[in-house]
């Protein structure tokens, strides 16, 4: 997202949140539809428009429209085809979206609309194939997995294949070798930076929440979706809504849609308060700040692969470790500030992805407060099974069943490892998100026995002796948050740097040894 | 981990109005703009710098084609360039010989690093006047060729930062006329170029077209927000500048040309005569006025000269034999007259000293360079009262 296509967004949602807070209950329910129109339609053009060029041909246009496919196949696969109570809402959708990728299509021929696109989109006869194909496709998979939800899971295991061919280099490298001898291209210029797939990172987690709830009998069973199904309208906004496509959050879907559908039983409940406006206004002023002004400027200065090794004294290396550390917190966290600000102004209250997780005392909390909303992903569909099944001698008959292997401590380090290597693989598949990971995996684990060893100690003794001076324990809370915000500072030298050798090299660098 | 909290509540609707908050933001948004037209105050924030306190000043003068890989941007705010170089770091030490040098391209040090530049290698010659002052050289030198631009330089510098001594080294390519305010240095700084014209009578329009003169929209903070994210760049930068010592991109370069077109033309100039009036000696004569009392040295800098094809035409890229041989006499009949110190090192460095222009010298070049000078300034040092 540039500040062009912030500013359009801005305005569109200052427009849209003010006229639907304005309007009167006589016609507050024109403004809920045409809010929800904005909302399919703009995020639909977003897909389009925010997607980067890249130089296999016609791909800057395939790439959203498989977005927008898949979530049409994934909403077929998890509802069912639509029956009879809900046909002309699916319909409506379906031929609206329809009609905004062939008009975006069309475009092609029109030289002073073209295009929305990067480059030219493809001939219309293609897209009306591609098209096809997915309203097969979907089809299908209404068919396939409608009576048969532990069938998803196949649907998950696909999702994940995309996902790691676009995160690995090699695979990418493979696959856009194989899309350019599909456009004629040379092959020879095959390269991983490609695939750059628009919000394919945030669009295949939602999807996969959504498939494994399916899968695992939780879809709609509570909450807004067991009164009323989803709607093919309802989770295109969902999966595709433009503040968030690009940095997320991963909301889930039921609390979406019970923003969605906010005043709609009556007709008469406010859908926006002037207070959403103000608050949204807020939260994208901070996070234009945040990442333009701020994170922008300590870009210039922050640890990359270039500077690891020009910087010539270890003093200068912790500055721009802490340079990177900072920006990436003021990067990441102003665009989930303009999501939630452009969110706030369609009445959609978009969750919290950072609580001021640098001023946290210990791990475990700093990874309830950074990038919370995947992280709480991976609690619910990763560690949480997985920690659960280990408990379990039935679910896991294949672990030794040496007291060793189902000890809370290694539970809980397997569970920490895997979790922390799989959001690390999530944000690339190389070995320095591997060590990323890891390096959290072990500073989880790390925290976990000690707060479970002073807990302990702390049972035993007196209880006076465990009490400390409340200045020694503010003097305690402040080491713990410098102590966590190093360890984490330093964990970035893994995730900023391209090669382990690199990031071993600035190791040395700051602690002297080069 | 912590449970998907939804954002803060706010204040209730009956207390803020949108609309109402809308226009007095605007309004706010149009007064700072306003204000801030009206104060124009770039100057003074150029003067602002984070060089010389938290991070050491730049061995040059800021200067940056590819500022993310050179750790370096170009500015046009001649405050800041100047606050940002060590120059500006306080005064003179005592017990220093303090040597301007003066120039372009080739002296700011075109894809040489810090430590190879001719003020580097002076400096490390760690030179001793009669009188016991350490000979400390300034790199002053900007990638311009444009004598009116040399003389911007030398004016502030002479008036600002107590030198000893000036060597200014020049070249045939900045004498045309034409050459004198093409620079957006110079259009960007009316005020101070129209002072230069009016003061020593440079033979500049001031009322030239390419001046820029903002409007005072322009000068809104709207208008000036290039301005002021290039100023805040050049003090970022001022770190990776402390941490590398890296200050200028050095990509790979196609080597100065030696066989040459058979194309006699000086810029629109044909043989055989070249005339004075052909060329700014204006602006030379102003720039030793610029430095008034100051012992200088003027310096005819190293050329290439090819072995190449039409090199019997041509010296290398920028000059025609005939218009450089009659340049160089000019130049030392002026100097002659004028009573200047003055060398010409025109043929001093071998062709394979040179990078990728006829000017830019290897860092074996800019040594040999600064052996010739040595003398030069240790003469001048004979008569600057300490």
């Amino acid at each position: 997202m540039n500040l062009t296509s912030l500013i359009v967004f801005v305005v569109i949602s200052l427009l849209v949140g003010l006229a639907t807070a304005w309007s009167n209950a006589r016609f507050r329910p024109v403004a809920l539809g045409a809010r929800n129109a904005v909302m399919l339609v703009g995020s639909v053009l977003a897909v389009y428009w925010l997607q980067s060029s890249t130089p296999v041909r016609g791909l800057d246009f395939w790439l959203p429209t498989a977005s927008l496919g898949l979530t049409v196949i994934v909403w077929v696969a998890v509802t069912g085809l639509p029956r009879a109570g809900n046909r002309r809402d699916t319909g409506i959708t379906l031929a609206v979206i329809a009609a905004v990728i062939v008009a975006i299509a069309l475009t092609r021929y029109v030289d002073p609309l073209c295009c929305l696109t990067p480059s030219r989109p493809p001939d219309i006869l293609a897209v009306l194939i591609g098209l096809a194909l997915i309203a097969a496709l979907a089809a299908g998979a209404g068919f396939l997995f409608g009576n048969r939800p532990a069938w998803l899971n196949w649907a998950i295991l696909l999702i994940l294949a995309v996902f790691v061919v676009l995160k690995t280099d090699a695979l990418s490298q493979a696959a856009s070798a194989l899309l350019r001898s599909l456009t004629g291209q040379d092959t020879a210029q095959a390269s991983a930076l490609d695939l750059r797939w628009l919000g394919f990172s945030y669009i295949a987690f939602r999807l996969m929440h959504v498939l494994r709830d399916r899968a695992t009998g939780r879809f709609a069973v509570s909450g807004p979706l067991a009164t009323k199904p989803l709607a093919l309208s309802e989770f295109f906004v969902y999966v595709v809504f433009f503040p968030a496509l690009t940095a997320g959050p991963i909301d889930r879907v039921e609390r979406f849609v019970k923003d969605m559908r906010a005043g709609n039983a009556t007709g008469t409940s406010p859908l926006l308060r002037s207070a959403d406006i103000i608050e949204g206004g807020r939260r994208i002023l901070l996070g234009v700040f945040k990442k333009f002004v701020v994170a922008d400027l300590l870009a210039l200065v922050a640890l990359n692969g270039v500077s690891a090794a020009q910087v010539n004294s270890a003093l200068w290396m912790w500055l721009l470790v802490y340079a990177y550390a900072l920006r990436i917190y003021f990067d990441f966290g102003g665009y989930t500030d303009i999501a939630i600000g452009l969110g706030r102004c369609f009445g959609i209250r978009l969750p919290e992805n950072f609580d001021q997780p640098y001023l946290k005392p210990n791990l475990t909390v700093f990874w309830n407060s950074w990038h919370i909303t995947l992280a709480q992903w991976f609690r619910a569909y990763f560690f949480n099974p997985v920690t659960r099944a280990l408990r379990s001698p039935k679910e896991t008959p294949w672990l030794p069943a040496a007291r060793f292997f189902r000890s809370p401590a290694f539970i809980i380090l397997f569970g920490q490892v895997g979790t922390m290597l799989l959001i690390g693989l999530w944000h690339g598949i190389t070995w320095n998100f591997v060590a990323w990971g890891a390096w959290h995996a072990f500073g989880l684990f790390a925290h976990n026995r000690w707060a479970d060893f002073m807990r302990r100690r702390n049972a035993a003794g007196d209880p006076e002796r465990a009490q400390v001076s409340p200045a020694l324990r503010r003097i305690m809370t402040a080491a713990s948050v410098l102590l966590t915000f190093h360890y984490v500072a330093l964990g970035w030298v893994w995730f900023a740097l391209p090669s382990l050798d690199l990031s071993l090299n600035v190791f040395r660098k700051l602690f002297g040894a080069m | 981990m912590a449970a998907n909290k939804p954002a803060e509540n706010v204040p209730s609707s009956a207390t803020i109005r949108p609309m109402r908050m809308l226009l007095k933001a605007l309004a706010l948004f149009i007064l700072v703009n306003l204000l801030f037209a009206a104060a124009d105050p770039l100057p003074w924030l150029g003067r602002l710098s984070a060089y010389n306190v938290i991070f050491p000043g730049r061995e040059r003068l800021p200067y940056g084609d590819h500022p993310e890989r050179a750790y370096n941007v170009s500015v046009l705010n001649l405050d800041a360039m100047f606050a940002s170089h060590e120059i500006a770091a306080g005064p003179k030490p005592p017990g220093e010989f303090r040597v301007l040098l003066i120039g372009d391209s080739s002296t700011w040090g075109w894809l040489l690093k810090p430590g190879d530049t001719l003020a580097s290698q002076i400096n490390r010659a760690n030179l001793k006047t009669a009188d016991g002052r350490t000979v400390r050289a300034y790199n002053l030198g900007y990638p311009i060729l444009s004598l009116a631009k040399d003389v911007l330089i030398i004016d502030r510098a002479a008036t600002e930062y107590q030198p000893d001594a000036v060597v200014w080294l020049v070249t045939l390519e900045s004498f045309p006329p034409d050459k004198q305010l093409f620079h957006p240095l110079l259009q960007n700084n009316p005020g101070p170029t129209r002072r230069l014209i009016e003061r020593y009578g440079l033979e500049i329009n001031p009322n030239d077209p390419r001046f820029v003169a903002p409007s005072f929209w322009d000068r809104t903070l709207i208008g000036r927000r290039r301005d002021l994210a290039d100023l805040l760049r050049l003090q970022i930068y001022g770190a990776m500048w402390a941490a590398t010592g890296i200050d200028q991109d050095y990509p790979s370069y196609e080597p100065a040309a030696i066989n040459l077109d058979a194309d006699p033309t000086f810029h629109t100039l044909k043989p055989p005569t070249l005339n004075q009036s052909d060329l700014a000696f204006d602006a030379l004569d102003a720039g030793v006025r610029a430095i008034g009392k100051t012992p200088f040295l003027i310096v005819n800098e190293p050329i290439l000269i090819s072995n190449g094809a039409n090199s019997d035409i041509r010296y290398d890229f920028f000059y025609p034999r005939w218009a450089y041989d009659q340049y160089r006499a000019f130049m030392t009949a002026r100097a002659a007259a004028g009573g200047w110190h003055y060398l010409d090192l025109w043929n001093l460095i071998p062709m394979d000293q040179f990078t990728n222009s006829a000017v830019h010298y290897t860092p074996a070049g800019a040594a040999l360079l600064a052996d010739h000078l040595k003398d030069g300034i240790l003469q001048l040092s004979k008569i600057s009262a300490p």
